[in-house]
C-alpha cells in the first residue's frame, strides 16, 4: 500500500490537471473571436460613402471627411488638472464634461473604443492631431460625413446618425460611434451607400504598445467604397415644390406615370438637411423632433392620412362600369344635394341637372357618385359581398395599404370593406344608405398624397401602375423586379376613356377651368378634406384641407401629382394652383402664369395654423380672410 | 567494447526520450514567449531563447558527466555532495546577489547560479544515504528527527533567504519517507492538518472545531476495540481546535499582505466585491492573463509563434513560472495534455523503476527524484491553470533558466545511472 501514494496522487493530479483544462480549454473557451481578444485591436478604416444624384445626374449628397475623438478607457492614463484643462479647451468641452464622458465610455466598455468628442471641425483637428499623442487612451477615428450639395429635400435624402444600440443589437457589423442612415434614402439604402468598413489587426502588448499587424495583416481587410446611387428625384421641380410650399403646411407628390419613379416628394415646413450634419446635429435633430405643432420630420406627402375627397369619386365611376351598373350615358338629378326620402344624405353646389357621368365628375356632383355608389353596394342582396368587390377594386389603385416601397416612412391609408362594416354595424345590419360618404370619398376611406398620385398614374396609364420608388439607378446593380413589374387595377382598360375624358373637362369647364395651362392636356380632380381638433377636449373643426389630383398630358401622361395643403381652404385655391403651376414647370420647364405663382408666393396659411392654439374662439373656411405677405420678393 | 555497448542499452530510454520531448518542447514554448519581433538568429545570446539554447546543450554536457562516473560515486560522496550544497546555500548570506527580493543567487560574470536548484539532488542524495544504512530504522523517532533535519537545514536556509516557493518543495519528501516505513499516523495527521488548515480558513475556528468534534466522538463511540479512553479523543480535539486557531491567527498575522492575499483568492475568502476587485487586480493579474491565454487556446491552439497572449506579453513571467500557459494558448488542449501525460508517465516510470531497484539508496533516490517533479509539476501547472494558490517555482525542463533545468537534469540523470546499474550491484 505505501508503495501506491505517490503513484496515485500522480496519476489523479494528471487527471485533475485534464479535467481543468478541458474546462478551460474546451468547455468554456470562448472559441477564438479576433475582435473580443484584448491582445489584439482592430482599426477600422471607414470607405467613402456613396453620392446621391439626382435623376438629370446632379450632385446632391456627397462626403467630407470627419474626425472623431475616440476613447478607450482601460488606456487612459490619469491626466494632471491642468492637463485636463488643456485638453478640454481643444475640445471645446468642459472639465465636468470631460468626467461625464469618460464615466459613460467606461461604464459602456473599459476597452472598447467609445466615441468621446464627435465630428471635429477641419480646423479642431489640424491643432488637435499636433498634441494627441500626449493623451494616451485617446485617438482620431477619420470618418466619413455628409456634405450636401443642395438645401433642398431633407425629408428625401435623409441623414446620417451615430448608430444607436437598437442597431447595434440587430447587425453587428455597426459598432459604437459608426454612422447610419437614420431618415429617407440614406436610411432606405443604408447597405449600398454606407460600402464595408476595412479593419486592419493590430497585435498589441501587455503594455498596450502596438508591436506590429497581426499574423502579418492576413486577417485585415480592405475598404470597399460604399455605391453611388441616383435617386428618381426631379431636384428643380423638388426645389420649386418646396418653394410654392413655403408658408404653407401640406405635401405634394409628384410620379412618372410610366415608371413609377417619384419626381418631387415635398413636403412643408421642412428645413436644410446641412442642419443635421456635424456637432450641431444632435441639438438641431431634437429640436426639430420636439416640434410637435410645425413637425417638420413629420412627411407629410407619404405620412398624412385624409379622406382624400372627391377625387377619389373617379374610382367609384370606375368601379361602377366596371361592375355594370352604370352606363356612361346614365344620368342623374341633383337637387342641390342627395335624397333618400325627405331626408338629405348629402348635399352639392349649384350646377346644372340632371348631369350624366361626364358632367359629374367635371362638375363634381355629389348626388350623381351617391347614386352610382348606392347602385354598387345593392347590386348583391348582401351588401358585405358588394362592398368586399368594391374595397378589391379600390386596393387594386394601391390604396388602403402600404406601397411596399423603398421609402423610409408611409402610412397604409383605409379602405373599408364588408367585413369592416359587419364588424362595425353588425352582421347585415346596414346598407348602402348608411354608407353613402365613401361615394365622395369622405366617410371611412383615407389616403395619403403619395397613395393619391398613384392613383392618378393608375388611371393617366388606363389601368396600371409602377409601385412608386425613388431609386433610378444603383451604380453596378439592377433595380428590384417590384419597381419594373406593372401591375394590373381591377378595371378593364375601356372603362378608363369616358373618366379620363371627365377629369379632362375638369380644367375645361369644370372646377379647375381657371388653372388650365396653354398647350397642355391637364385631367385633375379638386377635392377637399374635412378636418377637426382637439382643443381642450372640444373637437373643434378646422378649416378644410385643399386636395388637388392631376396627371398630364392626357395621353401617354409624363407625369401624375397629388398636392395637399392643410386648411387651404377648397381643391383649387391652393392645392389645384399649385398642382397645375408643378405641372408646368415639370412638363416646360418653365413657369409662364407668373400671376399665378406670385399668388402663391404672397399668400401664407400661418395665421390658419396658429388659430387652434390661440386659446380664443376663431372662424373657418367661408368666414376666413387670407393673409398676404407684403413685400414678397422672389428670391432668384 | 562489447561491455560498453551492453552497459550503454541499460539506460532506461523511456526516460531519456520524455526528458528530450520535454526539453525540447520546453525549448520551443521559451523561443515562443521570449521572441521580440523577427528571430534573427537562435543563438542571439541576448536573448532569452539563446541563452536557453546553451543551458540545453550544456545540459547535454552534463548528461555525459553524469552517466560517465562510477554509479557508486553517488552513494560514496552523498554526504559530501550534501555538505557542499549547504556551503553554498549559506555562503549566499555573505556572497549572494539580490533578485527580486530573494538572495538566492550567485553572480559569476553575466552569469547567475542559484544554489536551491542544486540542493534538491544534494538533499535527495543524503536523504537516501541516511535512510539506506542499515542501522537506519524510519520507525524509530531517532531516525525520523535526524532524517527531518536533513531536510529541514535546506529547507530553512532556503526560506532565510526569502524563496517561499523552494522551501515547499522540500515537504516532497514525505513521500520518501513515508515509503521508507514512517507510520500510518503521519499520513493521516498531515492530512488531517491540511483538511484542519482549510476548513479553519473557509469556514471560521466555531465550525471547524464542531466538524472536528463530531468526527472524532462519532469514531469513540463507533470503535470496535476500546484501546484507548475518552481522554485521548478529548486531548486530540483540543489540539485541534488549538490548531485551528493557529492557523487563523497565523494567516492574520503571520502572513505577509500578498500571501493572505493569494490564500483568500484561493478559497474565495472574500466577499465584498469592491475589495475583491482590488485584491484580483493586485494579486492576480498573472494569473487571470494566464488563465485567459490558456482558455483562449482552445482545442487545438492558436499555433506556434501564433499566440496573440503570448506575443503581446501579456502573461508576466511567462518563460518562468507561467511557461505552462503559453502551452496552453498555442497548442490548446491537445498540447497541454501532451504535457500532461509526459510528466504523469516520466514521474510513473520513475517510481516503477524506483521499485525495481535491488539497494534501497537506488530506491530512496529514485523516490525522491519523483517526489520532487511531482511537487513541482503539481504545484507549477496547478497554479497556472488557477487550482493553487500563486507560488513561485519553475515547471521542470520546461522552465527558463540554466540552473533549473540543469538542477533537474543531475536530479534525473543520477538516477538514470543508478538504475542502469542494477544489474552489477553484486
Ligand atoms: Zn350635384
Amino acid at each position: 500500500m505505501r508503495k501506491l501514494l505517490l503513484v496515485t496522487s500522480a496519476i489523479a493530479v494528471g487527471l485533475i490537471f485534464l479535467v481543468r483544462l478541458f474546462y478551460l480549454q474546451v468547455y468554456n473557451s470562448d472559441s477564438f473571436n479576433i475582435l473580443e481578444d484584448t491582445a489584439i485591436r482592430a482599426e477600422y478604416n471607414y470607405p467613402k460613402r456613396g453620392y446621391v444624384y439626382d435623376r438629370n445626374g446632379k450632385l446632391l449628397v456627397a462626403n467630407q471627411p470627419s474626425y472623431d475623438v475616440m476613447v478607450i478607457p482601460r488606456e487612459v492614463t490619469p491626466l494632471e488638472p491642468s492637463e485636463i484643462k488643456d485638453f478640454c479647451n481643444l475640445l471645446g468641452i468642459t472639465a465636468e464634461d470631460y468626467e461625464k464622458k469618460l464615466t459613460k465610455a467606461t461604464n459602456y466598455s473599459p476597452r472598447l473604443p467609445s466615441p468621446f468628442v464627435p465630428q471635429l471641425s477641419k480646423a479642431d483637428y489640424a491643432v488637435l492631431q499636433e498634441v494627441m499623442w500626449k493623451y494616451e487612451g485617446f485617438y482620431i477615428q477619420k470618418r466619413s460625413m455628409r456634405s450636401y450639395q443642395t438645401d433642398i429635400g431633407a425629408n428625401v435624402l435623409g441623414d446620417i446618425g451615430e448608430v444607436g444600440q437598437k442597431e447595434m443589437n440587430k447587425d453587428s457589423y455597426y459598432k459604437l460611434g459608426d454612422l447610419i442612415g437614420k431618415q429617407g434614402v440614406e436610411k432606405s439604402y443604408e447597405d449600398i451607400l454606407r460600402g464595408v468598413k476595412g479593419i486592419r489587426f493590430i497585435q498589441k502588448d501587455r503594455f498596450n504598445k502596438n508591436i506590429g499587424p497581426y499574423k502579418n495583416g492576413q486577417y485585415d481587410t480592405l475598404p470597399k467604397p460604399g455605391k453611388d446611387i441616383t435617386i428618381t428625384i426631379d431636384s428643380e421641380l423638388q426645389a420649386y415644390g418646396e418653394l410654392l410650399m413655403k408658408h404653407k403646411r401640406g405635401g405634394i407628390v409628384a410620379i412618372e406615370p410610366s415608371s413609377g419613379e417619384i419626381l418631387a416628394m415635398v413636403t412643408g415646413p421642412s428645413y436644410n438637411p446641412n442642419l443635421l450634419v456635424g456637432r450641431e446635429r444632435n441639438k438641431n435633430f431634437s429640436r426639430l423632433f420636439r416640434d410637435t405643432i410645425n413637425m417638420p420630420t413629420y412627411d407629410r406627402g407619404l405620412q398624412a392620412q385624409y379622406p382624400p375627397g372627391s377625387p377619389f369619386k373617379v374610382i367609384n365611376a370606375l368601379i361602377g362600369l366596371q361592375e355594370g351598373v352604370v352606363d356612361v350615358n346614365d344620368r342623374f338629378s341633383c337637387r342641390m344635394g342627395y335624397y333618400y326620402g325627405s331626408r338629405k344624405l348629402t348635399g352639392c353646389h349649384h350646377h346644372r341637372s340632371p348631369v350624366d357621368m361626364n358632367q359629374g365628375i367635371s362638375q363634381s356632383c355629389n348626388a350623381y357618385f351617391v347614386n352610382v355608389y348606392r347602385r354598387i353596394v345593392d347590386k348583391y342582396d348582401d351588401p358585405g359581398v358588394s362592398m368586399n368587390k368594391w374595397a378589391e377594386h379600390a386596393k387594386s389603385f394601391g390604396l388602403g395599404n402600404f406601397l411596399n416601397n423603398d421609402l423610409s416612412v408611409g402610412r397604409p391609408g383605409r379602405i373599408p370593406d364588408g367585413d369592416y362594416y359587419d364588424r362595425a354595424y353588425g352582421d347585415n345590419r346596414w346598407g348602402s344608405t348608411y354608407i353613402v360618404s365613401n361615394a365622395i370619398g369622405q366617410g371611412e376611406v383615407e389616403a395619403t398624397p403619395i397613395q393619391l398620385a398613384n392613383m392618378a398614374a393608375a388611371i393617366g396609364n388606363r389601368g396600371f401602375y409602377y409601385t412608386p420608388h425613388i431609386i433610378k439607378n444603383i451604380e453596378s446593380d439592377t433595380l428590384p423586379s417590384n419597381f419594373t413589374v406593372p401591375k394590373y387595377t381591377t378595371i378593364d382598360k375601356a372603362h378608363f376613356e369616358p373618366v379620363v375624358e371627365g377629369m379632362f373637362d375638369v380644367y375645361n369647364e369644370g372646377t379647375a377651368s381657371t388653372l388650365r395651362i396653354p398647350g397642355i392636356e391637364i385631367c385633375g380632380k379638386t377635392g377637399t378634406a374635412e378636418n377637426f381638433v382637439k382643443i381642450d377636449n372640444v373637437k373643434t373643426q378646422l378649416t378644410d384641407h385643399s386636395i388637388f389630383v392631376a396627371f398630364a398630358p392626357k395621353d401617354n401622361p409624363s407625369i401624375a401629382i397629388a398636392v395637399f395643403v392643410e386648411n387651404g381652404y377648397w381643391g383649387s385655391r391652393f392645392a389645384g394652383r399649385m398642382a397645375s403651376l408643378m405641372i408646368e414647370k415639370y412638363i416646360k420647364g418653365e413657369t409662364t402664369r407668373k400671376d399665378l405663382e406670385n399668388w402663391i408666393f404672397t399668400h401664407s396659411l400661418e395665421n390658419e395654423y396658429k388659430k387652434p392654439y390661440s386659446g380664443e374662439p376663431f372662424r373657418i373656411n367661408g368666414e376666413t380672410q387670407l393673409q398676404l405677405i407684403e413685400n414678397y420678393a422672389l428670391k432668384d | 567494447m562489447y561491455r560498453e555497448t551492453q552497459r550503454r542499452f541499460q539506460f532506461d530510454w523511456i526516460i531519456i526520450l520524455i526528458f528530450l520531448l520535454l526539453v525540447t518542447f520546453g525549448y520551443l514554448n521559451i523561443l515562443s514567449a521570449s521572441h521580440v519581433g523577427e528571430i534573427t538568429s537562435y543563438f542571439d545570446t541576448s536573448q532569452l531563447y539563446g541563452k536557453q539554447l546553451i543551458f540545453v546543450g550544456l545540459s547535454f554536457v552534463l548528461i555525459i558527466l553524469i552517466l560517465s562516473l562510477e554509479a557508486k560515486f553517488y552513494e560514496r560522496f552523498a554526504s559530501i555532495i550534501y555538505l557542499v550544497a549547504i556551503l553554498a546555500l549559506i555562503g549566499l548570506f555573505i556572497f549572494g546577489k539580490d533578485v527580486n527580493g530573494a538572495r538566492s543567487w550567485y553572480g559569476i560574470g553575466s552569469m547567475t547560479i542559484q544554489p536551491s536548484e542544486f540542493a534538491k539532488f544534494a538533499t535527495a542524495l543524503a536523504v537516501a544515504k541516511y535512510i539506506s544504512d542499515i542501522q537506519t530504522n524510519m520507525k524509530t523517532l531517532k531516525d525520523q528527527v535526524r532524517v527531518a533535519a536533513i531536510i529541514f537545514i535546506p529547507a530553512l536556509l532556503i526560506l532565510l533567504q526569502n524563496d517561499a516557493g523552494s522551501t515547499i518543495v522540500y515537504l516532497a519528501f514525505f513521500f520518501v519517507f513515508y515509503r521508507e516505513g514512517l507510520q500510518q499516523v503521519y499520513l493521516i495527521v498531515v492530512l488531517s492538518l491540511i483538511l484542519l488548515a482549510v476548513l479553519s480558513l473557509k469556514f471560521g475556528v466555531t465550525i471547524t472545531s464542531l466538524i472536528a468534534a463530531v468526527v472524532l466522538l462519532s469514531r469513540y463511540f463507533l470503535r470496535k476495540k476500546k484501546r484507548s479512553s475518552i481522554i485521548q479523543y478529548i486531548l486530540v480535539l483540543a489540539l485541534a481546535i488549538g490548531f485551528s486557531f493557529g492557523v487563523k491567527l497565523f494567516y492574520q498575522h503571520g502572513l505577509k499582505v500578498h500571501q493572505q492575499n493569494r490564500i483568500s483568492l484561493w478559497l474565495r475568502l472574500e466577499k465584498d466585491p469592491l475589495k475583491l476587485e482590488q485584491m484580483k487586480k493586485a494579486e492576480a493579474y498573472n494569473l487571470i492573463q494566464s488563465e485567459q491565454a490558456i482558455s483562449s487556446g482552445g482545442i487545438t491552439g492558436k499555433g506556434f509563434l501564433q499566440g496573440t497572449r503570448t506575443t503581446g506579453k501579456f502573461v508576466p513571467e511567462q518563460e518562468t513560472d507561467y511557461i505552462f500557459s503559453t502551452v496552453g494558448e498555442e497548442w490548446g488542449f491537445l498540447g497541454s495534455s501532451f504535457v500532461i501525460i509526459l510528466f504523469v508517465a516520466l514521474i510513473v516510470r520513475i517510481l516503477y523503476l524506483a521499485e525495481a531497484q535491488k539497494s534501497q539508496f537506488s530506491r530512496v533516490y529514485g523516490y525522491g527524484v519523483a517526489s520532487i517533479l511531482f511537487v513541482h509539476f503539481t504545484i507549477n501547472t496547478g497554479m497556472v491553470m488557477g487550482l493553487i494558490p500563486t507560488v513561485g517555482i519553475p515547471l521542470p525542463f520546461f522552465s527558463y533558466g540554466g540552473s533549473g533545468l540543469w538542477g533537474f537534469t543531475i536530479l534525473l540523470f543520477i538516477f538514470v545511472k543508478l538504475d542502469s546499474n542494477k544489474i552489477n550491484e553484486w
